[in-house]
């Protein structure tokens, strides 16, 4: 049995790597995976206190965010390509038209 | 140290190399490889933790389609190596001592409430496919249903997005 102090350890530490990514990367598409990371890691913390309490709620909402992350993926690369095809860029630093 | 612990170290330092290789990496494609090795060891956890349903999932739809899509966009867009600008004051110093702060903080929360998790007695069935589809088709049919509407909605909001203006 591997105690459930270790999962979420681990899943703190995911967060912690995708939060690290999302402030200091300049693409943005690894932006993007960067938030996916971050969701994966709240999805290790569900289930490993839905086994850990012995109930099944906590594996319903992990498919619940998957669904959410795969209608924000779709919705999100929508705008990346319009990004993309609007500035010529990835780089997140040159799209600034709100930036005084 | 026994078996499941032997395969939790691996599959963790699995993930974590991962992500750093995500961080590391500077070509886009390199970083969404990176990102699909973690969301291939989370799986194998979710396997070690007895959830054979979430772990099939992880690796059909985060592995298998989301991946695809972003792979897909990477070499639509051609992106190449990420150009090295200077950060902005946003991000340099207070950045890092919000991520500082931020594992700090959950580190405190975990240690000081080691003793009030404590792990159940493995019940195999509880945790069934069975068991999740019971719920989601009873307790939670509503959401069920509205995450649906969501999908729809995430559809044509992307087809409305990225189809090409007409002038």
């Amino acid at each position: 049995m591997v105690p459930t102090n270790y999962y979420v350890i681990l899943s703190a530490i995911l967060f912690g790597l995708g939060m690290f990514a999302f402030i200091f990367k300049r693409n943005i598409i690894t932006i993007f995976m960067s938030i996916e990371l971050m969701l994966n890691a709240v999805n290790l913390a569900f289930v490993a206190f839905s086994q850990a309490l012995g109930k099944v709620d906590g594996q319903v909402f992990v498919l619940f965010v998957i669904v959410v992350a795969a209608a924000e993926a779709a919705v999100g690369l929508g705008i990346i390509i319009l990004i993309a095809r609007n500035r010529q860029t990835l780089n997140v630093e040159r799209v600034d038209l709100l930036k005084l | 140290m026994t078996a499941p612990l032997a395969v939790f170290f691996v599959l963790a330092a699995l993930a974590v190399i991962g992500a750093v290789s995500l961080i590391l990496q500077k070509h886009p494609i390199h970083s969404a490889l990176s990102l699909i090795v973690v969301m291939v060891a989370l799986a194998g956890l979710y396997l070690l933790l007895g959830a054979e349903f979430v772990a099939a999932v992880q690796i059909i739809v985060y592995g298998g389609a989301i991946m695809v899509l972003f792979v897909f966009v990477i070499m639509l867009l051609n992106a190449g190596v990420e150009e090295r600008t200077s950060l902005s004051k946003m991000a340099g110093a207070p950045g890092l001592l919000l991520v500082v702060a931020l594992a700090g903080f959950v580190a405190a929360t975990i240690a000081k409430s080691t003793e009030s998790v404590h792990a159940a007695p493995q019940t195999g069935e509880i945790a069934s496919t069975s068991g999740i589809s019971n719920m989601l088709f009873k307790d939670f049919v509503y959401p069920f249903e509205l995450t649906s509407f969501l999908i729809l909605v995430a559809v044509l909001g992307a087809v409305v997005l990225a189809q090409r203006e007409k002038s």
